[in-house]
């Protein structure tokens, strides 16, 4: 492999890999608080991409509005999920919230299906993620320079909330005993809508540069991106935020590095990110950073 | 200030509470004492709203807070140092003091009674950027009382803050109980330490399996043959 392709590929797997580490936030953070995998994840994901697409078609709003339109709307129906259809099943069994989220999956991939069709639709990126950039002998395209700035800039801002606001406090609480946060006079209801919310805004900010990297949008678009992103999360350690990140740049460089060291294995390359999530399950479903798991009561 | 009556509590089938009644008057401290499984922790956990009560009443300065959520009741003067310390592993010592005053917006008071809290018990102040989960058993129990306190609150529960206390933190504990007490708050205890719980307390009651069975002034029940023999070990 020249320099020049390993630069290439590098930049790629990192861009790729800060996608995968935005998603898989919002499934740790989720599943931090809740316990629960939220198999629509990955659609509120796509959901972002086609809110922006809409509005910068169909509304013509500037492209930089229309993204952080979307990413708000995301937000707002990341609560609207949350509220009708995970808080009724709150105190149920939580195989009842797991078999809820799979039923929000479908719906919101059906729901793309019959309004939007299955049919791709091309979507306009910014000059800017257009141009491409010289990094010594490589030419890169200007996706995968921007696409890690932005990415680790709104991680930044997350931890920033996470660890230095009392909404972020609160939410730690939520996430090691409920009740005993209840007892501290915190609406728990209001912390995981919030939850809900910052992990959707994300999801649709990694959907929106997605669709600036593969610039072709379609209602299933979210499936790999989101199992890659949770086999991130999982690698990371479920429930941890940096775990999450670490474990989303890994998945994205390894895909990535490992078609590009062997050619041969090109068609291998979702089969590998699957491979090891089945091996993190089986040898140490905890990851790398996770603690070890406690049941929650 | 609180006034239960006839309360029952279920988990599941199990009946848990089968007619409480208590009150406790503005400014005195109550105390319940009963063998294990009692019902106390569950008394407790009824009136904050951590457990739904299925029949009876909770009024709490004249309002009926028997439906309400414990966020609410919590927002209401009521606070709970819980069974267990339950202090949150992963917040630091400070944070989990803030934590307690999570419903104020007063920063200045909140700053305040920090720093009377932490001179309550000087060891917190020694470990404030430590996290919850390294510190002691005994600290622990600190942390929770203090945190309780952080509040301000109207009502004070306490559910066995001083086990597993060594007896000199315990006297720290009890010391600042009646601090707080002497302040106007109303507290609501819990106790293994029956002695040391009625010798403290204006009033007492002891609970049986789900059901109070005797009640009285504190000195009144330390003199009581049933109490002595069974709670005291006399
Ligand atoms: N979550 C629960 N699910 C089922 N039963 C419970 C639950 N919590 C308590 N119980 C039962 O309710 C009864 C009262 O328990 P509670 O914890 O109130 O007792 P307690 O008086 O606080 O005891 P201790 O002195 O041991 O703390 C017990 O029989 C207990 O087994
Ligand atoms: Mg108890």
């Amino acid at each position: 492999m020249s320099l020049e392709t390993f630069i290439q590929q590098l930049a790629n797997g990192v861009s790729l890999g800060s996608l995968y580490a935005l998603i898989a936030i919002g499934y740790t953070m989720v599943y931090g608080i809740l316990r629960l995998i939220n198999f629509a994840h990955s659609d509120i994901f796509m959901v972002g991409a086609y809110f922006a697409f809409f509005l910068i078609t169909v509304f013509h709003l500037p492209w930089l509005l229309s993204a952080v339109l979307a990413i708000a709307l995301t937000a707002c129906v990341g609560m609207a999920i949350d509220r009708i259809a995970y808080r009724p099943v709150r105190n149920a069994p939580r195989i009842s919230a797991l078999i809820t989220a799979v039923g929000v999956s479908f719906f919101l991939e059906n729901l793309g299906l019959v309004t939007v069709g299955a049919r791709p639709k091309p979507f306009e990126r910014p000059e800017l993620m257009a141009r491409v950039v010289r990094i010594g002998p490589a030419a890169i395209s200007g996706v995968s320079i921007w696409v890690p700035i932005l990415s680790v800039g709104l991680v930044a801002i997350l931890l920033y909330v996470v660890y230095r606001t009392r909404l972020g406090m609160a939410m730690r609480s939520v996430a090691t005993d409920i009740d005993t946060t209840r007892l501290m006079g915190v609406n728990v209801d209001t912390v995981i809508s919030y939850t809900f919310a910052i992990g959707s805004a994300l999801a649709a900010a990694g959907g929106i540069m997605w669709a600036c990297k593969y610039p072709q949008i379609n209602p299933l678009m979210g499936i790999y991106p989101g199992w890659k992103a949770f086999t991130a999360a999982v690698i990371g350690g479920i429930g941890n935020i940096t775990g999450a990140m670490i474990g989303g740049f890994l998945i994205g460089l390894i895909e990535i590095m490992a078609v590009a060291v062997f050619p041969a294995l090109s068609g291998y390359r979702d089969g590998i990110i699957f491979g090891l999530l089945l091996v993190f399950l089986l040898v140490r479903p905890t990851g790398i950073l996770g603690e070890t798991l406690k049941e929650k009561v | 200030m609180l006034k239960v009556r006839d309360l029952h509590v279920y988990y599941g089938g199990i009946h848990a509470l089968k007619g409480i009644s208590l009150d406790v008057p503005e400014g005195e401290i109550a105390t319940l004492i009963g063998a294990n499984g009692a019902g106390k922790t569950t008394t407790l956990r009824a009136i904050t709203g951590l457990v739904k009560a299925r029949r009876g009443s909770i009024e709490l300065e004249g309002r009926d807070i028997t439906h309400w959520p414990a966020h609410e009741v919590v927002r209401n003067g009521v606070a709970m140092a819980p069974e267990g310390r339950k202090i949150f592993r992963n917040l630091t010592v400070m944070e989990n003091l803030l934590m307690g005053a999570y419903p104020r917006k007063d920063t200045a008071g909140i700053k305040k009674d920090l720093d009377w809290v932490t001179s309550l018990f000087p060891r917190l102040k020694e470990r404030f950027s430590q996290k919850g989960g390294t510190l002691s058993g005994g600290e622990q129990q600190m942390l929770a009382v203090g945190r309780a306190l952080m509040s301000k609150p109207r009502l004070l529960c306490l559910d066995e803050p001083s086990l597993g206390l060594a007896p000199v933190l315990m006297a720290e504990v009890y010391r600042g109980l009646a601090k707080i007490h002497n302040e106007g708050c109303t507290i609501l205890l819990i106790e293994q330490n029956a002695r040391a719980a009625l010798k403290l307390a204006n009033y007492g009651y002891v609970m049986e399996t789900g059901v109070i069975v005797l009640e009285g002034k504190g000195s009144d029940l330390l003199e009581n043959e049933d109490v002595r023999k069974a709670y005291l070990g006399e």
